[in-house]
């Protein structure tokens, strides 16, 4: 295994496999930030370029194409409010209230380094752990990972403790039955209307630009008619301000030291993924913190910012643990990477390690180098970005309506789709108008679907009973940790009753 | 007047018989990444890069598992005439079901061009060592064999299973069928213990099996392949089972009989070239090459047995 350690050592510090992690990283970034585009997409952009590659390199420059994508992801979702990925929707809920008081610069760091920091603790734990990880990632099964998703739900607690828990329910409720759209899995036809262009159900993608970005690029416009002002017209001069204090340092380290782990150990799940994990962290976060902290969540509080965003880049390097060592992809992205390494003839799984050591080590050990890159590569550039928000509006908003609606129908082609956008994003804008948070609706959506499927094939494998809630030692687990996250708050609400209710700022 | 005679002659050079040999147009009903997608672009490169044809480009045009491709292809049909569509099993199932609302029976199948078989396919440390073993199991307690597959209820994943179960005198409306939304994630309910058996295709079972998490009980080939000898078929285990997951290629309504036949040609003779060779190769292909007359008449007996079998599992109604 040393040796193994050392090949890689060697493969991944040559001068072409480090001029890789760099290019890969840089184009990546760049992809990313681009609202609509995701790591899939960069992906799949650069395979193409890395077929004449020996196989190491290729892999290297793909995965920091990824984790480069991960990165700008976040940068979209801060400024622009428009999550191009799943993983990044949590970083939303915090990040885009800091830019829009004026925290641009300030976010955009502590997202940087809290990437770096889940991405290096996730990489040091992957390097460490791995051969005996893969017995983890095989140890959930259906009734186990349909707990971890109701624990999820658990998140939406942070829009509801603001005097809107109906509102958040409600919400909730509405993304849960728009994941139902389209053919479910016994192959039944649900609230298609019999149009063709229903049976493959929302995607992902077009409901968070839809609700978040779409939304956002109205509103601007309805409130803000024939106006020239810069889109955010706050402490215009501290936008690009990068400097976070010793106490906001203080304050964020713990959280970043639990969602790392957090983020790290879901990553291996080939069912849960980067999302789950940063909505898992946000959700952890909002719970632990002190109660006046509780209240910033979802209005720019930096923990609220700082959780999602290093589980989330743990979480993506966790998700190579699957991947490399059982040949299974978790998520899309790696089921591209997947694509990418059998055409390079490596074919991942428990022996590669053995087969193929300076593949499978060097990608390991590219990727600390690949955090190094992201790192000295974004924090020079985050003034410059976020003078994006200095943009006149009358700019910057065509060019988000743009991405947007060519990011989504980059990916299925179909016209229908930008045509359903624009119903969605309307009636978003009705929904912010009449103050609704639109948050816990895609938190919804995206765990609806997952949470649907697990239940039904536990109930399908335990012949339609519940059993499993009690039998199954991780179900059970999960479930008591998801009942006291709503209990203890509840318990000492009622008992000290000094929490008052706050009028929600985060729509505004 | 002047500019008319060149614009003219420009449509004469276009519509003139050798028109599909210089460009094929590839539309694909899914998106980029899937099945369809690749074997497309693998065909498409392949003849390119060999010299059969001038030109190929790609239209990915998904929205309701296939069904907007194929309205799309017959609604446009006269501007689609150096189009190929490419398309697979589901084109019959999904017909049957009328979630299409047309089938093959409404375009032009022009050939078939490579196959993937189903496996069933169990755990290294699986009891079940051959599929009597299963079927014994089964006879016994029904309930107590849970059948993953990377696809919804009554596509092909399923029946695979069902037709396995069905041909060893089995009652495949208690199958246990546990739909996962990928091939991947089936195999984690396969490796966590919560299914006994997957039911996938053979060339993503047998890279699984070559890293020893796997075995492989039967596939539903008709005979054993020269790629791997030592997977047996179902047929010889005394059930006769046989599917054929094709993938090919069909052409718009009104498609003349000189056009199919170029196209049939260009197909063929694509199996010859060193590109094709290395496409295949890479993507663990089998090749099946049936067209013209064969070809639909390997549909109408394909669409014959899965009406069958879906009418007994009670997908028609």
């Amino acid at each position: 295994m040393i040796d193994g350690i050392i090949t890689g050592l060697y493969t991944a510090f040559s001068p072409i496999n480090l001029m890789m992690v760099l290019l890969g990283c840089f184009a990546g970034t760049f992809i990313g930030m681009l609202p609509g585009l995701g790591p899939v997409s960069a992906i799949a952009l650069m395979i193409p370029i890395t077929y004449g590659l020996d196989p190491a390199s290729g892999l290297i420059l793909i995965a920091g194409v990824y984790y480069g994508a991960v990165f700008g992801g976040s940068t979209s979702a801060i400024l622009i409010n428009a999550p191009g990925v799943s993983g990044a929707v949590a970083t939303a809920f915090d990040g885009y209230p800091l830019a829009q008081s004026g925290r641009a610069g300030k976010a955009l760091a502590i997202a940087a380094y809290s990437s770096f920091a889940g991405g290096t603790i996730g990489a040091v734990l992957l390097l460490v752990f791995v051969p005996i990880l893969a017995k983890v990632s095989l140890s959930f099964q259906s009734a186990d990972y349909f707990a971890l998703m109701l624990f999820g739900c658990t998140a939406i607690a942070a829009f509801s403790g603001k005097g809107q828990v109906l509102k958040a329910i409600l919400m909730t409720l509405l993304g849960l039955m728009l994941a139902t759209v389209g053919e479910d899995p016994s192959g039944i036809q649900r609230f298609t209307f019999g149009n063709a262009d229903l049976y493959d159900g929302i995607s992902f993608l077009l409901l968070s630009m839809a609700t978040f970005a779409l939304a956002e690029a109205l509103i601007v416009i309805l409130k803000n008619a024939g106006g020239s002002a810069p889109a955010s017209n706050l402490h215009s001069s501290s936008l690009g301000s990068l400097s976070v204090s010793r106490e906001e340092r203080n304050d964020i380290a713990p959280a970043v030291a639990r969602s790392s782990i957090l983020g790290f150990f879901v990553g291996i799940l080939p069912g849960a993924g980067a999302t789950i994990a940063s909505f898992l962290a946000y959700g952890m976060e909002r719970n632990l913190a002190p109660d006046d902290k509780q209240d910033e969540f979802g209005r720019g509080s930096y923990r609220g910012l700082a959780a999602p965003e290093t589980a989330n880049n743990a979480a993506s390097t966790g998700s190579f643990v699957p991947l490399l060592t059982l040949g299974i992809p978790g998520s899309a992205t790696t089921a591209v990477m997947l694509g990418a390494l059998l055409s390079y003839g490596v074919q991942p799984g428990p022996r590669l390690y053995i087969d193929n050591p300076a593949v499978f080590w060097s990608v390991i050990i590219s990727m600390y180098v690949g955090n190094i890159v992201l790192l000295v590569l974004n924090l020079p550039l985050i003034p410059y970005i976020s003078k994006l928000l200095r943009v006149p509006r009358q700019l910057l908003t065509p060019i988000i309506l743009f991405f947007s609606l060519m990011g989504v129908y980059l990916v299925s082609f179909n016209t229908v789709d930008l045509t359903m956008m624009v119903v969605i994003g309307v009636i978003a804008v009705v929904f912010r108008v009449l103050d609704y948070p639109l948050a816990p609706l895609l938190l919804g959506f995206i765990l609806g679907g997952m949470l649907e499927d697990n239940l039904r094939r536990a109930l399908l494998i335990w012949d339609g009973s519940f059993a499993f809630l009690w039998q199954r030692p991780i179900t059970l687990t999960i479930m008591i940790i998801t009942l006291l996250t709503l209990m203890v708050p509840m318990v000492s609400t009622l008992r000290g009753g000094r929490r008052f209710r706050h009028p929600d700022t985060m729509s505004e | 007047m002047k500019c008319r005679i060149p614009a003219l002659l420009l449509v004469l050079v276009l519509a003139g018989p050798g028109f599909a040999a210089e460009r094929i147009h590839f539309l694909i009903p899914g998106g980029a990444g899937g099945g369809w997608d690749a074997t497309a672009r693998g065909v498409g490169e392949a003849l390119a890069r060999a010299g059969a044809i001038d030109a190929s480009s790609y239209e990915n045009l998904s929205g309701g598992g296939g069904a907007r491709a194929l309205s799309h292809l017959i609604e446009t049909a006269d501007r689609q005439q150096n189009t190929l569509m490419i398309s697979s099993s589901p084109i019959i199932l999904r017909s049957l079901r009328k979630i299409y609302p047309q089938s093959y029976h409404d375009i032009v199948p022009v050939a078939s061009v490579v196959v993937d078989y189903g496996a069933l396919v169990v755990r290294v440390d699986s009891l079940y060592l051959k599929w009597q073993d299963v079927v014994d199991d089964f006879s016994n307690n029904p309930r107590g064999v849970n059948v993953a597959g990377g696809s919804s209820r009554a596509s092909t994943d399923h029946i695979v299973a069902a037709l396995a179960f069905q041909k060893s005198g089995l009652d495949a409306r208690q199958l246990k069928y546990i739909p996962y939304n990928a091939g991947a994630h089936a195999m984690v309910g396969l490796l966590s213990g919560e299914t006994q058996i997957l039911s996938t295709g053979l060339s993503e079972a047998i890279a699984l099996a070559d890293q020893g998490e796997v075995r492989i009980l039967a596939t539903t080939a008709p005979e054993r392949l020269e790629r791997v000898p030592d997977i047996p078929t179902l047929t010889e285990q005394g059930v006769p089972a046989v599917f054929s997951n094709w993938r090919g290629f069909f052409a718009a309504p009104g498609t003349t009989d000189t056009q199919r036949l170029q196209f049939e040609r260009i197909l063929a003779g694509m199996y010859e070239t060193e590109e094709w060779q290395s496409v295949r190769e890479s993507r663990g292909w089998t090749d099946f090459f049936v067209a013209g007359d064969d070809f639909v008449a390997f549909l109408n007996q394909q669409e014959q047995e899965m009406s069958a079998l879906l009418q007994e599992l009670g997908f028609l109604n």
